[in-house]
């Protein structure tokens, strides 16, 4: 059950314990369980809500910024991540195989503050060896949701 | 002009689920559990292998039985799932959805005057089919505490000597009712003891919720007899392409291609061609969507026994048949009132055959949120007319 309980609860983590053992054949306290396994074991890591802030009347600019780094004797990667990742402002940071080592998403409330957090804190860092920052003008799709389009029965009511 | 119409095309009833689609689609915001099709779009990559053939111009027909790798990668397909060996030269035949392949299947082997055995309840297409066949619609009325299914017993008493073939409707729409691999033991028994055919539609093949589904032509002696229906339209979320197949010995599907190449020349093209990558790829798909099926059907098992309404487990399709016999109301009553009063729509049994009287299809291929809504109405109906009693 775990596989199918995770995919359930990606999609919609606001379902009630009593439907996800309905739907999922189980006992109620074999949910409870189990999320509690999930949730201990750091599987589940978080409950989030998806915003198309774009809707909203909030400015928000998001950028994606490729980071090349000197990787550091006996750690890697790991202790440039770590550095980068602390910034409040920074979503999401992850190792890459390619053109380029870290790939780092960024929000903040204007270009000016992305630009900014980029030249004076991600590129004056000591392993960095270089940036390269692209700004999000449109999302279509975020976490397999589409966002531009809302979903239209358009089958006939009624067929055999 | 005077006697401008066939008798015999005038003579069919029509379709109990046209009238009641008259209604609905009158009802602008009407919730709708009447749909015979499945909610998903058709998987992107094989809609892109559609439009790939498009864009590579093979806009042309394809052979008169389909396009050989299709029919090839059919035979795999059942060597796979059943174990049974199909020649794709000589006894596959792609047709225009399983519908096609029940109508000349009917014409390829019945003479004036053949009985055909169908189930009922079941899909809407046989009985008519049969009887502009020339053949005589023999009706066996399944009954709910067989949870439908067709027993040993009902088929040996409607055999005569008339009774050339038998049509078997499973996993069944509209009652979702399964047929296992003891229940076919026992039926292929007298098939084989009275000698006569099986049309096997197993359209819904893929959406079984207990087992793997069973067919037929893996009992004994039964392949050289069946002619079996399945298609791309449920386990692929294809209805709109209009494809299916037909295999079966090789006799039949002569008479059947013949039959096929007078009337329709061959399937569509573009459809074929995204019918291929569907059976080289479409099995992660498949089960994405059957999951999908399961929860929702449990959702409604679950929400039926909550309302007290009796209603035995489907374990096929994607139709659940809840019996309403405690309201006093025939079907179409109960289905047109639920209509009016909650604008909740469900397809009265009755359009499935005489002895769906006193049940409804629902159908499951729609979002739980959709399904939840409508169910809360359904309780709130139920509740008002246990009290009016």
């Amino acid at each position: 059950m775990r596989e199918e309980l995770l995919k359930i609860i990606e999609r919609n983590s606001r379902i009630d314990l009593k439907e996800l053992a309905v739907i999922l054949g189980v006992e109620e306290i074999d949910v409870v369980n189990e999320l509690q396994a999930l949730e201990d074991e750091g599987i589940i890591c978080g409950y989030h809500t998806m915003i198309d802030w774009e809707k909203t009347s909030i400015e928000k600019v998001s950028a994606l910024i490729e980071v090349r780094v000197t990787p550091q004797r006996g750690q890697g990667f790991d202790n440039i991540a770590e550095r980068i990742y602390k910034y409040p402002e920074v979503t999401s940071v992850y190792l890459i195989s390619g053109g380029y080592d870290l790939l780092v998403t960024l929000e903040g409330k204007s270009l000016k503050e992305i630009s900014g957090f980029v030249s004076d804190k991600l590129s004056t860092l000591d392993s960095v060896l270089s940036t390269a920052t692209h700004f999000i003008l449109k999302k279509y799709k975020d976490h397999g949701t589409i966002l531009t389009k809302k979903y239209e029965d358009t089958r006939e009511k009624v067929s055999p | 002009m005077k006697d401008m119409l066939s008798k015999q095309a005038v003579g069919l009833k029509p379709s109990g689920i046209r009238k009641f689609f008259d209604i609905v689609s009158e009802m602008e915001d009407a919730i709708s559990l009447g749909v015979g099709e499945p909610d998903f779009d058709t998987p992107w990559h094989i809609r892109d292998e559609g439009i790939y053939s498009l864009e590579k111009g093979r806009t042309f027909y394809t052979s008169n039985s389909g396009l050989v790798e299709l029919r090839q990668e059919i035979c795999n397909y059942i060597k796979r799932k059943q174990g049974v060996d199909y020649d794709p030269k000589h006894e596959v035949l792609i047709t225009v959805g399983g519908s096609e392949a029940i109508d000349i299947g009917m014409r390829a082997v019945i003479n004036p005057g053949d009985e055909v055995l169908i189930p009922q309840p079941s899909f809407v297409s046989y009985e008519p089919c049969a009887i502009m066949a020339g053949g005589v619609p023999v009706i066996i009325e399944l009954k709910e505490e067989n949870e439908f299914r067709l027993t040993a017993e009902e088929l040996e008493s409607a055999i005569t000597e008339k009774t050339k073939i038998l049509i078997l409707p499973f996993p069944n729409n509209p009652t979702g009712a399964i047929m296992e691999r003891k229940d076919l033991e026992t039926i292929a028994e007298v098939i084989r003891k009275h000698d006569i055919l099986v049309m096997s539609d197993e359209i819904y093949a893929e959406l079984t919720y207990k087992e793997k589904h069973v067919s037929i032509i893996e009992m004994e002696g039964m392949r050289e007899r069946t002619i079996l229906i399945n298609g791309f339209s449920k386990a692929y979320a294809m209805t709109g392409w209009r494809l299916g197949y037909a295999c079966g010995p090789r006799e039949i599907l002569e008479q059947m291609t013949k039959l096929h190449q007078f009337a329709i020349m061959c399937a569509p093209t573009t459809s074929q061609y995204a019918a291929v990558e569907a059976l080289r790829s479409g099995d992660d798909d498949v089960q994405e969507m059957k999951t999908a099926y399961n929860q929702r059907r449990r959702y409604l098992i679950n929400a039926f026994r909550e309302m007290g309404l009796s209603c035995f487990e489907p374990f096929g399709a994607f139709y659940i048949f809840p019996c309403i016999k405690e309201f006093g109301m025939t079907s179409e009553e109960f289905a047109e009132r639920f209509l009016a009063e909650e604008k909740v729509a469900v397809v009265p049994g009755t359009a499935f055959g005489d002895c769906g009287e006193g049940f409804l299809r629902i159908s499951y291929a729609y979002s739980l949120d959709t399904l939840k809504l409508a169910i809360g109405k359904l309780a709130d109906f139920v509740g008002r007319l246990r009290q009016q009693k």
